[in-house]
Order: structure tokens, then sequence, then C-alpha cells
């Protein structure tokens, strides 16, 4: 299935309506979980995916959550979502609970791509990351959100004090690679890659 | 539009006029121009304070409104902030010349393990145009930088910011070691942040959450009142 990473950034992607296991993630994770299940037969999962934009105002995720949830949860056995916190301040916690439904541990995908446990022992707070989604949608979430297309002086303002930008593989894709290269330079940072492949992912996926 | 503009000679506006074109120029986030309004008031004999509240303060009161209403959004609000910036360097010695009126004192920083200061930028340039004296400790400060500042500077009001989930939860363990201290009494407590909430400010032993810079003002203003009633009645 081709995916349009646009769309994702969006609209997300609609379920297919089949399977007893729903996915309810964000549309930056739709090609990870679709190679996990493909990968390992898992046609018990579907997918729904919401607008992976949603990165950028997470004061909106608890209620976009809560109302898929609520319109997708009679089709399926069970709903994970594959949402970490992602900048909720605990409010998506405190909405899958009430829910009753699953969410994915940690701070935010940055973290379970590293493994929550790894990320954290870093104590890392002067890097800003990007997964592979990212990388390729950077001017959607960064460039042009931050008004950086427009106004680059903004760049100081902030990026200040941020010294590394920290690519986050989960692919080997040379020209991936190189876009985040770019990406770093364009704000001025450090750039470090580091292979996470799919991280925590896979071990919760798998163990659905 | 932009020639239209070019045409203004910001000089030839009368007083009126130019707090218009100032308001004007604070939302399209013109530093440049606001800095000339800046000097040609005063050479018209405009009080520093007076500059302050009724041009400046009054021009980013209008972009932080629209900021709340989803009119305007985070570039935007940099440049108008920026702008203010401008105008407030020209202004701010003079201010202590001229005796302006000081509403009260905050110590203001980001907590520990955290870079992110644009709110709390934010928070400190309307609170100093509010009359109030801002100590910004900057960011990542642990507890003893606050504890220091506290002691050092004897504020009315401690101002914490976070933006991550993960750092958060430090600023209860800077209230909790002001309880344990028995200084937490001392001071009005406010705290804020993209993932904060006024559940979690209460959680946590904050006085109280503030949403956003002109939240922070108003509802620093008001505790700053009640605790000099307080003290009257006292």
């Amino acid at each position: 299935m081709a995916l349009d990473d646009d769309a994702l950034t969006d609209h997300g992607l609609t379920a297919k309506g089949a399977g007893r296991i729903l996915l309810l993630a964000c549309g930056a994770l739709a090609r990870e979980l679709i190679d996990l299940r493909d990968a390992n037969g898992w046609d018990h999962m579907d997918l729904h995916c919401l607008p992976a934009i949603l990165h950028n105002t997470p004061d909106r995720i608890p209620d976009a959550v809560r109302a898929a949830v609520e319109k997708h949860r009679a089709g399926y056995e069970t709903i994970l979502v594959v949402y970490a916190d992602c900048g909720t301040g605990g409010m998506l916690q405190k909405a899958c609970a009430e829910l009753g439904v699953e969410m994915i541990e940690g701070p935010h995908c940055y973290s379970f791509f590293e493994g929550n446990a790894a990320f954290a022992a870093r104590e890392e707070f002067t890097a800003f990351y990007l997964t592979d989604f990212l990388v390729r949608q950077f001017d959607a979430f960064v460039t042009k959100p931050l008004g950086l297309d427009h106004h680059p002086e903004l760049r100081e303002m902030y990026f200040a004090h941020y010294e590394t930008l920290v690519y986050q593989a989960q692919t080997d894709d040379p020209e991936l690679t190189k876009k985040a290269q770019i990406c770093a330079d364009r704000l001025g940072l450090r750039f470090e890659r580091r292979f996470t492949g799919y991280g925590d992912l896979d071990p919760v996926l798998r163990a659905l | 539009m932009s020639e239209q503009e070019d045409d203004i000679i910001l000089s030839e506006l009368d007083d009126n006029e130019l707090v218009q074109q100032m308001y004007d120029d604070l939302y399209d986030g013109l530093k440049e121009e606001i800095e000339e309004a800046v000097e040609i008031l005063l050479e018209r004999g405009w009080a520093p304070y007076r500059i302050l509240t009724e041009a400046l303060v009054g021009g980013m009161t209008v972009v932080g409104n629209d900021f709340r209403d989803g009119i305007l959004f985070v570039p935007e609000v940099l440049l108008a902030a920026n702008a203010m910036k401008g105008g407030m360097f020209i202004l701010k010695p003079l201010l202590a010349e001229t005796g302006a009126p000081r509403v009260g004192k905050m110590v203001i920083g980001t907590v520990k393990g955290d870079i992110h200061d644009i709110g709390k930028n934010l928070v400190s340039m309307m609170m100093e145009g509010a009359g109030f004296e801002v100590v910004d400790l900057g960011i990542n400060n642990a507890v003893e930088t606050y504890l220091e500042a506290l002691e050092a500077e004897k504020p009315d009001i401690l101002g914490m910011s976070a933006l991550l989930t993960t750092t958060m939860p430090y600023m209860k363990v800077v209230i909790d070691t002001m309880v344990e201290k028995q200084i937490r009494d001392d001071y009005i407590v406010l705290v804020g942040g993209a993932p904060l909430n006024e559940e979690f400010g209460k959680a946590i032993g904050a006085d109280a959450y503030c949403r956003d810079a002109a939240v922070a003002v108003e509802t620093a203003k008001e505790w700053v009142a009640r605790k000099h009633n307080q003290m009257a009645a006292g």
C-alpha cells in the first residue's frame, strides 16, 4: 500500500474495518506499524491513524483519541492507542484510563523508538529529535509552523539552547540521512544519526 | 498596503495616530518602527512609563488576545515580542531614572532539564511591561538556584516554566523543598508551560497555573494585591 506523507500529516489513515485489534496511532507511525504488521503476518491488527500534525498541538490529542476510540470500539475486541504522552502532560493517559484502553509507555515516540529505559538514561535535554517521518515532513512540522520559511531570523529564538539534531533512523536510507543533515544545518545544530529501528514498538505489538 | 505603509512618516502623526500606528507595527512585528516611535514620543515629552503602558503593553495586549483566539500564531507573537523588546530596551534605563511605579517583584526560570524559554521570556517581558521587577534565572534551574534567588531577591512571586512532560514534575520538587524549609507561604508561586493545566498546578501546590503571558500578568496583579491586603489586615 502506498502511503502519502502529506495525507498522514493532515488527515491520517482510515481503518479497513478488518481484524480484532485496532491500533489507533499517530499518523507519524503509520509506515512503521504497517511494516511490523506485514513483516510478522499480524493480520488480526487493523490500523487507524489520526493526523500526525496533532503533534504540534498536543492539547488536542486526548479529545481526538477519545472521539476515535468511541467511534471504533464496537468494531474491535481491543484498541491499543499507539501514542506516548506526546506533550499532553498526562492528559492522554487520563483519557485512556477513563476509556479503558492501553497506550504506549514513555514521554514521546523519540523515547520508545530508542527504548524508554535507554532514552531516559541519556538525560539528554539539548537535543532536537527527528524520526524518519519527521525528516520527510520537516517543512510541515518545523519550517512552516515555526514561521522559519518567512522569518529565518526566528531560528535563534527557537533553537538557541539546542545543541544537536539527533536523527533517530528507523530505517537505513542514505537519502533520508542526507536530508536530516540538511535539516540540522538549517537549524544551526550539530548532526547525529542514531539507528533505532522500531524500538519498543515491536515488543509492545508482539505482546498483543 | 506596503506602499501605503512606506509612505507613513511617523514623526508627522499626532500622538493618538502614532500610538495607533505603534499598535499596527507591533502587530506586524516591525522592530525598527517601534524603536523610532518610542524615540518620537520621548522627544514629545511622554513619560517612559506612559509609553510603556499605553503604547507597548496596549499593543501587545491586542497581540496576546489574538493569539489566545487563534488569529495569530507563535511566529507572529515572537516577531511582535521582538519589536516590543526593541522599545523596552530604550525605555528600561529611563524607567528606573523616572521612578516608574513598581507593582511587585518576580523571580522566574525554566526548571531543571528544560531549555525552553519562549513562553517564559514572553511572561518576563509582559510582567515588566505591567510594572513588575523581573529577575530572570534563564533555563535549566535546579531547586538550589531558585532558593538562592528567593533568598537574595526577596520577590513577591516565584514563576516556574516547563515545556516537557518529563520536566514539569520538577516544579513539585521546588515547591516541596520550599514547604520543607518553611518558606512556601512567603511567596506567590505561579506555574506555566504548554503541557501544564490547572489541575496539575493545584496538585503540586502552586498558587495558580497561568495559561499564557496575559493571564500570568493578571494573576500576578491579583495575588500581589491580595497579599498586600492580607499584610495590611494582619
